[in-house]
């Protein structure tokens, strides 16, 4: 990423990772909490958000019209059109960027749905590539747990259920989640994921990300003094 | 191996859960800038075929059930940027491909696309895409058995589509920020545009038509060349049937003799080739 001649320091992209029910989104929440408390400015974005391709995803969502190859395209677009407005103008701005998954889950989810693994990597080539990626690593029975526990739906395609593994909603949740996993895992060494153990308590998972996020900062300490 | 068709071909990835080896039809393609008198000769090709028999399909670009709607609004609001709009094409032509073409290829219809991966390429690599980029994304499109490429330069283009019905905003690259002027960067926009056709012509195998003919004259050429390829296919297809007759009418003879090439196979390709040569060297524009 090119630097705009008076940012004194460069933006930071923070991803976190994991399938339903690992916890992630509770550890992004506390992470954006503490670095606001150390006056960072911070933006958060989800997957799946923007307002470009929001309607004919809720639309094709209810009326089961995707494949693989749409579902993925579709998401892809979503995350282009989210990646143009909501993330690189922040980085640009020197600002940290939280994301609630990234591109890991289009691949996992793509290629747990039967896509081509390279041609999913290839699709997303125009990314930016984190500083840092969290993968919130939980057993699928932790996680089938938490969900069941505490929604009274499991969405459709959350599930898997376009793929027909199972006519029941939980057990296809299973499978599916299951299959993503195993992506998640396969690709752990691939991007470099900071694997955090999701089944430890919260506040322990917290101080780990934390440390490893300080990290990424250290650098912006020469660059800030040598411009005063 | 069976001497028929063995079944269509993917540009890249293609569909891993698709099988694609038992579609029957043909896809025919056709392509060229705005203005360019495409849905003319789809609209008497499509009439021609009929009169002979066939089925016909017809699938116009960004005219998805998932997608048309989205692409409209998009583009009126003008938020798009290169990577968005070269998204939304892919998008549309996955959903059309997977829901309209490859079924009625499967049922053997003749497909006739309006525009096809080539206009999506054209269209970002102009805007300052990747070219190895926009051609992996759309990986997962069948090869057509025949482009037919509607060429003209940009000079003759733009009068006409002035004449005819003004100029909008995304023909006329305004997104691109060429210049204030409508008009000069409506011109420049399709002589780029023009230019990425030309480079794919030789990258893709198009069979080029000078766009400058009459109606009748590019229809009459048209329909020779789409007579040429539905004709092999037949030949196939029957030469494909016998392979799998052959042992049932003949089961004392060789194996051999049932794996040798069919003579008429080759002929039909070779006249093929010939008839797209003259075609080719007669289109008088400058690269």
């Amino acid at each position: 990423m090119s630097r705009g001649r008076r940012s004194l320091r460069r933006g930071r992209l923070i991803v976190v990772e994991g399938i339903d029910g690992s916890g992630k989104s509770t550890q992004i929440q506390l992470l954006k909490k503490w670095l606001e408390a150390r006056g960072h400015q911070v933006v958060f974005t989800e997957w799946n958000s923007s307002d470009l391709v929001r309607q004919a995803t809720k639309r094709a969502k209810k009326k089961n019209l995707l494949t693989p190859t749409t579902f993925s395209l579709l998401h892809a677009t979503d995350f282009a059109d989210r990646l143009t407005y909501r993330i690189i103008p922040y980085l640009r701005a020197g600002m940290t960027v939280l994301a609630d998954r990234y591109i890991y889950t289009a691949f996992a989810r793509d290629v747990a749905r039967g896509v081509d693994p390279l041609w999913a990597r290839d699709l997303y080539a125009f990314a930016t590539k984190p500083d840092v990626a969290f993968y919130f690593r939980v057993p699928i029975d932790v996680a089938v747990n938490r969900i069941v526990g505490s929604r009274t739906k499991i969405k459709f395609y959350e599930a898997g259920m376009d793929l027909g593994l199972n006519p029941n909603a939980v057990e296809s949740f299973r499978l599916f989640q299951g299959r993503v996993l195993e992506e998640y895992d396969r690709m752990t060494e691939e991007f470099g994921f900071r694997v955090i153990d999701g089944t430890r308590p919260i506040d322990s998972q917290q101080q780990q990300v934390r440390s490893i996020v300080a990290r990424i900062y250290s650098s912006d300490a020469g660059a800030l003094e040598a411009a005063s | 191996m069976s001497p028929g068709k063995e079944g269509a071909k993917f540009f890249g990835h293609g569909l891993p859960y698709t099988d694609v080896r038992d579609l029957k039809g043909t896809l025919i393609t056709i392509e060229g800038t705005d203005g360019v008198g495409r849905s003319t000769q789809v609209r008497l090709l499509k009439e021609w075929l009929e009169v002979q028999g066939y089925g016909v399909i017809e699938t116009g670009w960004t005219r998805s059930e998932l997608m048309s709607d989205t692409i409209g609004t998009a583009k009126a609001g003008h938020s798009l940027n290169q990577l968005t709009l070269s998204l939304l094409y892919a998008t549309d032509f996955a959903d059309r491909l997977e829901k309209i073409i490859v079924p009625a290829l499967r049922s053997g219809f003749v497909v006739l696309a309006d525009r096809y991966v080539f206009t999506a390429f054209a269209r970002s690599v102009v805007r300052g895409a990747d070219p190895r980029w926009i051609r992996s994304v759309f990986g997962f499109a069948l090869v057509p058995d025949l482009t037919l490429y509607l060429k003209i330069d940009a000079d003759t283009l733009v009068p006409r589509i002035l004449r005819t019905r003004g100029i909008d905003y995304w023909e006329a690259g305004m997104d691109m920020h060429l210049g204030t002027d409508l008009f000069e960067s409506f011109r420049k926009y399709q002589w780029r545009l023009i230019r990425e056709y030309n480079k794919m012509s030789r990258e893709f195998g198009f069979v080029t038509f000078d766009a400058t003919l009459t109606v009748e004259e590019i229809h009459a050429r048209i329909r020779r060349r789409v007579q040429t390829i539905l004709d092999e296919r037949r030949v196939l297809a029957l030469a494909g049937s016998l392979d799998r007759l052959r042992p049932l009418l003949f089961e004392a003879e060789e194996d051999a003799a049932a794996e040798g090439p069919t003579p008429q196979v080759t002929d039909e390709e070779e006249s093929t080739d010939l008839a797209r040569e003259p075609l080719a060297a007669r289109a008088p524009f400058k690269e």
